[in-house]
This record gives C-alpha cells, sequence and structure tokens, in this order.
C-alpha cells in the first residue's frame, strides 16, 4: 500500500514534466528548416514567373497575333504551335485512350498485357530529343525521299504525338481502373457486351477524369522544344502549308534568343509569356479538377 | 381403372444442376452440387459464410467468369439446354437468367436510363414510345413506379438503398428474364425496405423462377418454397448438404448439419 501513493505521484509528474530543451529546440529547428527549404524551393519558380511577366509584357501587343516574324509579331508561331499540337492530338487521342481501354479492360493480369504497359511506360521516358531524332529519319527523310517534301508540320504533329501518346494511354488506364467493377458486373448481368460496357456504362463515367489527361498532355505538347528541332524546324514566315517548315513558339525562344535585333529579343520574351500563359491556363483547370476527383 | 388425377402443381424444372463443381482457378470452391430449380417457385439458398452460395449462384449465369479465371465440372441446364457449352451466347444467357446483386449498383444515370439499359443493348431495334411502356411495367412489377413516376429522368444515384435495389430489380425485370437470381439482396438495407422486396418476390413468383441467396434463415422461411442448406468443412470446400421443401427443412431436416444450423447452434 505505501508504494500506490508513490506511482501515482511518479506518473503525474511525468505528465506534467515539459520535454527537454534540446528535444523542444530539435523540434522547432526541423520545423523551420522544412518551411525554409520549402520556400527556398519556391523561389526559382517565382522569379521565373516574375521574370518573364516583367521582360515579356511590355511587348504584348495585340499587332503581335497578326504578324509573322519577319515582320514582328508572333502570329505564326502561334498559330504553327497550335497546328502542330492538333495533328498530335488528332493522332494521340484515339490511339491512347483506345490502347489505356486495353490496358484496363482487356485480361489486364495477362502477361501480354503487363508487358505492353511495361513498354509504354518506358516510352514516357524516352527523351524528347531522341524521339524528336527517330521522327526526323521515320517521316522527314521518308517522305524527302518519297514525296519531296521534308520538314513539316506533320512531321512536328507526328512526333509530338509520340510524346504524348504514352501519357493520355496510362492515364487513361488509371483512370478505368477507378470506376467501380459494379458497374461492369450490372452490365453484364443485362446481357451486356464487352464494347457495350466500356462504350455506354465505363467511359462516359470517366470522361471528366480522361479529359483531364488529354488537357495534361496537351500542355506537355505545347511546351516541347526538342522533338520539333529536326521535324518542323522553323519558319519566319507563313508556312505554305502543312508540308512545309512550320514555326512554334518553343522553336521561336530557341532560334532568336540571342539575336541583335531588340525587336527580336522582345520577341523572345513576349513568346515565353505567352507560352507560359497557355500552360498555365491548361494545367490549373486540370490539376484542380483532377484533385477534386479525389 | 380410375384415372388417377393429376397432381395439382406439375413441377417444371428451370434450371437443372448436375454434380456441380466450381473451381477459382485451381481451388476448388463447391463440389458435386445437385438439385433443381422449379419454374415459377422461390428457391433459397442458405449456409453459414463461406460455404460457397455466392459462388454457386453465380455458376448459374456464368458470371462468376468476369471475376477471373474460373473452371466448371459438371452441367448446370436451363431449360434442357446446358449453359456452358461453348456455342452458348453467353450474353443472351444473362439475359435470360438475371441477377440482382448484394450491393444496389444503378448506373450513374437516370432511373429511367438505368431501367431502360438493358432493353437498349439488346439486339432487337425497340422502338422509343415501347421503351417507355417497359419501362413503366418494370418499375411496376418492382412496386417502386409510383414512388418514382415523377422523377424518372433524376439520377437514381439520388434514391435511399431500398427504393436503388428496386430500381435494379425493375432494371432485372425489363429484359424479361425467365429466372431471376438474387445474391443476398436485403442485406445492405433496412427492414422496412427488406419487407418490401420481400412483398415483391412474393408477387414476382407467378411471372418468374427465382433462386436467392440469403444468410437471414427467417427470411428463407418466410419467402422460400424450396430450400438447399450449402455448408463447408475444414477443406473449405462448399457443399449442398440438404434440399427440399422449405417446411420440412425448417421443420424436420434430416441431415444433422442442416439441424444444427437452423437451429442456431452454429452459422
Amino acid at each position: 500500500m505505501a508504494k500506490n501513493p508513490n506511482m501515482k505521484q511518479s506518473t503525474a509528474t511525468k505528465l506534467i514534466t515539459p520535454l527537454s530543451l534540446r528535444r523542444n529546440l530539435l523540434d522547432r529547428g526541423m520545423t523551420i528548416l522544412a518551411f525554409g527549404l520549402t520556400i527556398v524551393g519556391i523561389l526559382p519558380l517565382i522569379s521565373v514567373l516574375w521574370n518573364i511577366i516583367a521582360k515579356g509584357s511590355p511587348g504584348l501587343t495585340a499587332v503581335m497575333f497578326s504578324k509573322p516574324i519577319i515582320d514582328d509579331g508572333f502570329a505564326n508561331a502561334v498559330v504553327g504551335t497550335l497546328t502542330m499540337v492538333g495533328i498530335a492530338a488528332c493522332l494521340s487521342i484515339p490511339i491512347g485512350i483506345a490502347t489505356g481501354i486495353y490496358l484496363a479492360e482487356y485480361e489486364p493480369t495477362t502477361k501480354v498485357n503487363r508487358s505492353v504497359k511495361f513498354l509504354i511506360t518506358v516510352l514516357t521516358g524516352v527523351p524528347s530529343i531522341v524521339v524528336g531524332i527517330f521522327t526526323y529519319n521515320a517521316v522527314v527523310l521518308v517522305t524527302k525521299s518519297l514525296f519531296d517534301f521534308s520538314y513539316s508540320a506533320v512531321a512536328g504533329g507526328i512526333a509530338l504525338a509520340i510524346l504524348m501518346l504514352p501519357i493520355i494511354a496510362l492515364t487513361t488506364e488509371e483512370v478505368l481502373k477507378l470506376v467501380p467493377n459494379n458497374f461492369r458486373l450490372a452490365s453484364s448481368g443485362l446481357g451486356g457486351s464487352k464494347f457495350q460496357t466500356i462504350t455506354r456504362i465505363i467511359l462516359p463515367t470517366a470522361l471528366p477524369a480522361l479529359t483531364t489527361g488529354v488537357l495534361l498532355a496537351i500542355s506537355r505538347g505545347i511546351g516541347e522544344t526538342a522533338p520539333l528541332l529536326f521535324t518542323a524546324l522553323f519558319a519566319q514566315n507563313w508556312a505554305d502549308n502543312l508540308l512545309s517548315p512550320t514555326a512554334s513558339l518553343p522553336i521561336l525562344i530557341f532560334n532568336l534568343y540571342n539575336d541583335p535585333d531588340p525587336v527580336k529579343s522582345q520577341l523572345v520574351w513576349t513568346a515565353s509569356l505567352f507560352l507560359l500563359g497557355i500552360v498555365l491556363v491548361i494545367n490549373l483547370p486540370a490539376r484542380f479538377l483532377a484533385n477534386k476527383q479525389r | 381403372m380410375r384415372e388417377l388425377s393429376k397432381p395439382v402443381k406439375e413441377l417444371e424444372t428451370a434450371i437443372q444442376v448436375n454434380n456441380l463443381s466450381f473451381f477459382y482457378g485451381t481451388s476448388r470452391a463447391i463440389e458435386n452440387v445437385n438439385m433443381s430449380i422449379f419454374k415459377n417457385h422461390v428457391t433459397a439458398i442458405i449456409g453459414p459464410s463461406g460455404c460457397g452460395k455466392s459462388t454457386f449462384i453465380k455458376a448459374l449465369n456464368r458470371i462468376g467468369e468476369l471475376e477471373g479465371k474460373v473452371k466448371t465440372e459438371g452441367q448446370v441446364e436451363l431449360y434442357g439446354q446446358d449453359i456452358y457449352h461453348p456455342q452458348v451466347n453467353i450474353n443472351q444467357l444473362r439475359r435470360q437468367v438475371g441477377m440482382v446483386f448484394q450491393k444496389p449498383n444503378p448506373f450513374p444515370m437516370s432511373i429511367y436510363e438505368n431501367v431502360a439499359y438493358g432493353v437498349k443493348i439488346s439486339e432487337e431495334k425497340v422502338r422509343r414510345s415501347e421503351i417507355d411502356n417497359i419501362v413503366e411495367s418494370a418499375l411496376q412489377g418492382a412496386a417502386i413506379w409510383d414512388e418514382v413516376k415523377d422523377k424518372l429522368h433524376k439520377s437514381a444515384l439520388g434514391l435511399s438503398g431500398g427504393q436503388q435495389q428496386r430500381v435494379c430489380i425493375a432494371r432485372a425485370l425489363a429484359v424479361k428474364p425467365k429466372v431471376l437470381l438474387m445474391d443476398e439482396p436485403c442485406s445492405a438495407l433496412d427492414p422496412i425496405a427488406t419487407i418490401k422486396i420481400e412483398d415483391l418476390i412474393h408477387s414476382l413468383r407467378n411471372d418468374l423462377t427465382i433462386a436467392i441467396v440469403t444468410h437471414n434463415m427467417q427470411q428463407a422461411a418466410r419467402v422460400s418454397d424450396y430450400t438447399a442448406f450449402f455448408s463447408t468443412d475444414e477443406s473449405r470446400i462448399g457443399r449442398m448438404v440438404e434440399f427440399g421443401e422449405t417446411k420440412q427443412i425448417f421443420s424436420f431436416p434430416v441431415d444433422k448439419r442442416t439441424n444444427d444450423y437452423v437451429s442456431g447452434r452454429f452459422g
């Protein structure tokens, strides 16, 4: 009995004894370190934004959007980028979504299926310049010998499509796997074929998330430079057609960044600002939607 | 010679199960099940958890095949046709043998679209006005028409659990199946919703054959005409222990295991 009061006392005392100074300082120190490093990490992003907005906005006039580079505008680069990303989208969206459907719905546990997934995942890691060189060999040189045109918007679009395809395919697979299996069982239980289940129930249910994946792929395609270097090349004036060298915003930046003409180097900053703007305008809502889904 | 009077009810068999064994991959889930599911009657399948009731009922419309590699031995005949025959059109089979699942699973569409789904995906083209009629009669058959007739184009997901389940039943009825399989249809529902569905089962029996899996013995005694008792042992393989008229199974079971289960000694 004599033990009890002593034990009670030490438990109570333990409860109110504060942490040692060393522990306290360590705790606080870690918190400060975490916050501090975060700020250091954000600084480059903020300075990039600040820099580009400051240097690019003086040049942002309406006339920019109507004149080609040769006349000190960047209209042809904007049209070029939109055209090539458009071609890339037409190619990569249907093929990417179909691939994603295959990965998610057709025997996803078999070796064949998993091997295809592996290959596509590897494709996401291929450096964009390698994709550019490949397209140069597979498209540019081939069209040169067969049809007499070489650098073209079509070749640029194909290169971008190769980059966008794996992103769309993998996002589609991920999104389809999230659709509850209940729906598949219910549809099959009513005599629905696999095709009917996929087109009438699964795709419509997954559509918002699919759109997000496509938007993110497009935003990647808009900003890529290396694949366009050897495929679409560049043009100071309006392109004749889809089968000739075409300007694009990233290549404009690449080509004119140390041009002696101050008007041209101002173009570079304005083009950077515009490019950044497009990418943000696509990315922010897309990521916002993606987070809302969860 | 005195003429023998015909039996009052001639029992026709809707589904005949002969020596059915079912495997998930290589592991045997149920073994040597023999029973008949009689036309226009309600057959209950009872037994403790893990005894293979769900596996068995899913083998009757081949929906187990969606969940992975499966194998069967033995036969399941629907009106005399072996349903595992390679030439069987599996989609047609599932239209003839409908299914209601444990957790209500309406599609994320309007109530109308849910019920019309089965009709719209069938191979025959059906006119829009005809679909309206089918939807209405299916919802009436599922005893939910009055509750939803004013909101047919609202999402089915906005209904309560019991209502969703009745919409799922309507959805299954819309394709006019011969047999309706119900896998513990009331286990996710409250008692009031359960009563509504049990009443529904009573009224449906005139047009349909019903097989219902339930872990609720009292429910089986309430709704069914025939009962099959499944059980398992250390081997984890499910077997059908006894099959007979519900009255007999619950009052004078033949097998000791059946007796132990229905008197609550285990399960």
